[in-house]
């Protein structure tokens, strides 16, 4: 059996979401924003919300996740995008409505909007990018950059004395009466990706159901940020961002039953 | 005995050569092309072990450009 | 007597109208001298009964980003607030206009710069007229003038959003916001249903409904010359609305001496002036702007010819004033006469300002 019988239709099991376009994605290569996107299109298109689907995008690299997945989009200004759904499903409570931010606009310059979201528990989910950097305006420090990380604006790492400590945010949502799932993956091996995916799911399927705030914290790499290959920047995440971010779920109000 | 026999092709306008899909491969199917690059000068993934493929889908899993496809037979 | 007449503050009545109108949401959060309009609201429950949903947000920034959601999703959205609050608000209002959506914007003024005092004010003039964000934009500025006009202009402030998709702004102050006048609310009308909104709004994000092409609400464009025909295209709306919708009242401009241009709370104290001035045999016009932009230059221009002077009373150091000098391109003298810190004026003290600065000078 050669490789032109083993390529038919009939033997296909896995395929681009025809939700995420043909478009040439921005993302630097090996960046994990494009597994997520990947993801986020299969969840939708898996669950038939392709028509219900409302994503909120951020400022930051995924500021054009619009151009990428075929549904409809807001554009939030810098760090208001937990606001925008707010304000998005409270008016339209049949859709789905999830923002999709990276740390700078979720735990920096939104961390007002992301906690008070979370606290009052909006049905909505929220896909939180956390690498440790700012990618887009070209790799300063982030609230999660890790001490003695080396970025643009703290060249010689991170020091808590001049620059605070890391700031781990998913711990203190899980803690707010108004989160129902709060969830910590990463999507650089395949089972995680897997993993990833069902965390997605459940988000959405939550939002859904009217269960409150679910937040998907992906432990993620920005190889370009960090300067290392994406293969490096995988190990790097797995020796330095676990230890401080570790994965698995914080909090399941249903698995409490 | 049933063998599990795998194919995967690439998109390769789409493939930015990240090499993450080679990594994940359990098989080591696939590789990065040494010489040849696409429009946008990356040096995309092929199958250079193809007989080792088992359709696993590991590299379309990690693949960040959704740049794979998987094919998969059962050979009895 | 008709017995719709009722008696409410001016900030009540914003709130009302709004109920009254079909409103989708409110979005707001608690600032002295307009939270009656939060607060009436939440008393009203209106999602028991035409299902508006009103949310007390956790800042003005957010809230006027939930605005901003709402009017991007083609619903009748609002927010009101008071002069810090609008400042908090003004990165949303760019947004806004950046993206060319209907919203309703309220600010009840009060005395700055800074925390300043709850006290009534109209300094923001600039900030609303002149564009407080960033970029060219402008938007609609209706100035109220009575607890009636309050409630007016909710509807008037939305049609014309929708019309032109833009942001329209109910500029009040705290006189009247707080103070208690006779009004008749408009007749309830029903909230659109969602296939209403979709039709009227075929750009709003809505869920791509029956798999339609997307819509994206984005005020990005990293293409320059795709952003400057954007810009462009504002300026072409911004140019209509300045020759469709200049709105203005004149009172006694005809065969006057002297002409009063005055907006909101202060063109009220004018008028008392002008009765005052009228025993001495003073004939004052009244021209009172209604819309602030568009600025009714044209009718400033009609009503000066032949006046000898003009004065511009207003509760700040003289903002309107510069359009009313650009409307009558400086053949005709005038003066400002203001007060500051959430001070009114008395009638009597603007007539001695006219007195002041244009009779006896």
């Amino acid at each position: 059996m050669n490789n032109n019988d083993i390529i038919r239709p009939e033997n296909l099991v896995y395929k681009k979401p025809s939700l995420l376009n043909d478009a040439h994605m921005h993302y630097c290569p090996g960046c994990s924003h494009g597994v997520v996107h990947k993801l986020v299109a299969e969840v939708i298109e898996e669950m038939g919300m392709a028509e219900k689907a409302i994503g909120v995008s951020p400022v930051g690299c995924a500021v054009f996740a619009y151009n990428y997945i075929d549904i409809d989009w807001l554009e939030a200004a810098h760090g208001r995008a937990t606001a925008m759904a707010t304000a998005t499903k409270r008016l339209m409570p049949d859709k789905l409505v999830f923002t999709y931010q990276g740390d700078g606009d979720f735990a920096a310059i939104g961390t007002c909007e992301s906690i008070h979201s979370c606290n009052r528990g909006e049905n909505i989910a929220i896909i939180f990018i956390n690498n440790a950097i700012y990618g887009m305006t070209g790799g300063q420090m982030a609230p999660t950059t890790l001490l003695g990380q080396k970025t643009a604006t703290c060249p010689y790492g991170r020091r808590p004395d001049l620059n605070g400590y890391p700031l781990s945010i998913t711990p203190l949502l899980a803690q707010l009466d108004g989160t129902c799932y709060v969830t910590r993956q990463s999507v650089h091996k395949p089972a995680s990706v897997r993993k990833a995916k069902a965390a997605i799911r459940k988000a959405f399927e939550n939002s859904m159901q009217g269960k409150g705030t679910s937040v998907v914290e992906i432990v993620s790499t920005c190889n370009t940020g960090w300067k290392l290959s994406p293969e490096k920047a995988n190990q790097w995440m797995e020796e330095n961002m676990f230890a401080k971010y570790p994965l698995g779920d914080l909090k399941d109000v249903e698995s409490k039953g | 005995m049933a063998k599990v026999r795998g194919a995967v092709t690439v998109n390769t306008e789409r493939c930015k050569g990240c090499n993450l899909c080679v990594v994940a491969c359990p098989s080591k199917v696939l590789d990065l092309q040494q010489k040849e690059v696409n429009n946008r000068g990356y040096h995309f993934a092929y199958m250079a072990q193809p007989d080792n493929c088992i359709g696993c889908q590991s590299c379309s899993l990690v693949c960040p450009d959704a740049c794979i496809e998987v094919y998969r037979v059962i050979e009895k | 007597m008709n017995d719709k007449v009722t008696l409410m503050k001016g900030n009540e009545a914003l709130a009302m109208a709004a109920i009254r109108y079909g409103a989708d949401g409110y979005f707001g959060y608690p600032i002295t001298p307009q939270s009656e309009v939060l607060e009436k609201l939440e008393e009203e429950m209106p999602w028991e009964t035409t299902g508006m949903v009103v949310l007390q947000a956790e800042s003005e920034v957010a809230a006027i980003n939930m605005v901003y959601a709402g009017a991007s999703c083609g619903k009748a959205v609002m927010t009101s607030t008071s002069s810090p609050g609008f400042s908090l608000m003004q990165e949303g209002m760019s947004y806004m206009a950046a993206s060319e959506v209907p919203a309703l914007v309220i600010n009840v003024m009060r005395g700055g710069p800074g925390l300043g005092t709850i006290h009534p004010s109209q300094a923001d003039y600039f900030q609303a007229c002149k564009g407080g964000g960033h970029g060219d934009y402008r938007m609609i500025v209706l100035a109220p003038a009575s607890v009636q006009e309050m409630a007016d202009f909710v509807g008037l402030g939305w049609d014309l959003a929708f019309k032109y998709r833009c942001v329209s702004m109910i500029l009040a102050d705290g006189l009247i916001g707080q103070m208690m006048e006779k009004v008749v609310l408009p007749e309830q009308r029903p909230r659109r249903t969602q296939e209403e909104v979709e039709k009227q709004c075929p750009w709003a994000v809505t869920g791509r409904t029956g798999m339609r092409p997307k819509n994206i609400i984005t005020s990005l464009e990293l293409d320059d010359d795709i952003m400057e025909a954007n810009n462009l295209r504002f300026q072409a709306t911004y140019r209509l609305i300045e020759a469709n919708e200049v709105r203005c009242e004149t009172v006694d401009t005809d065969g006057c001496d002297y002409l009063i241009v005055a907006f909101g709370s202060m063109a009220r104290i004018a008028m008392k002036t002008m009765e005052l001035a009228a025993q001495e045999g003073i004939k004052i016009g009244l021209l009172r702007p209604i819309t602030l932009w568009p600025f009714p230059s044209k009718e400033v221009a009609q009503a000066a010819a032949g006046v000898k002077g003009i004065l511009v009373p207003e509760l700040s150091a003289g903002q309107m004033i510069e359009d009313v000098k650009l409307a009558v391109d400086c053949k005709v003298p005038v003066k400002h006469f203001g007060r500051m810190g959430g001070n009114v004026p008395t009638p009597e003290e603007v007539l001695e300002a006219l007195k002041k600065e244009l009779i006896n000078a």
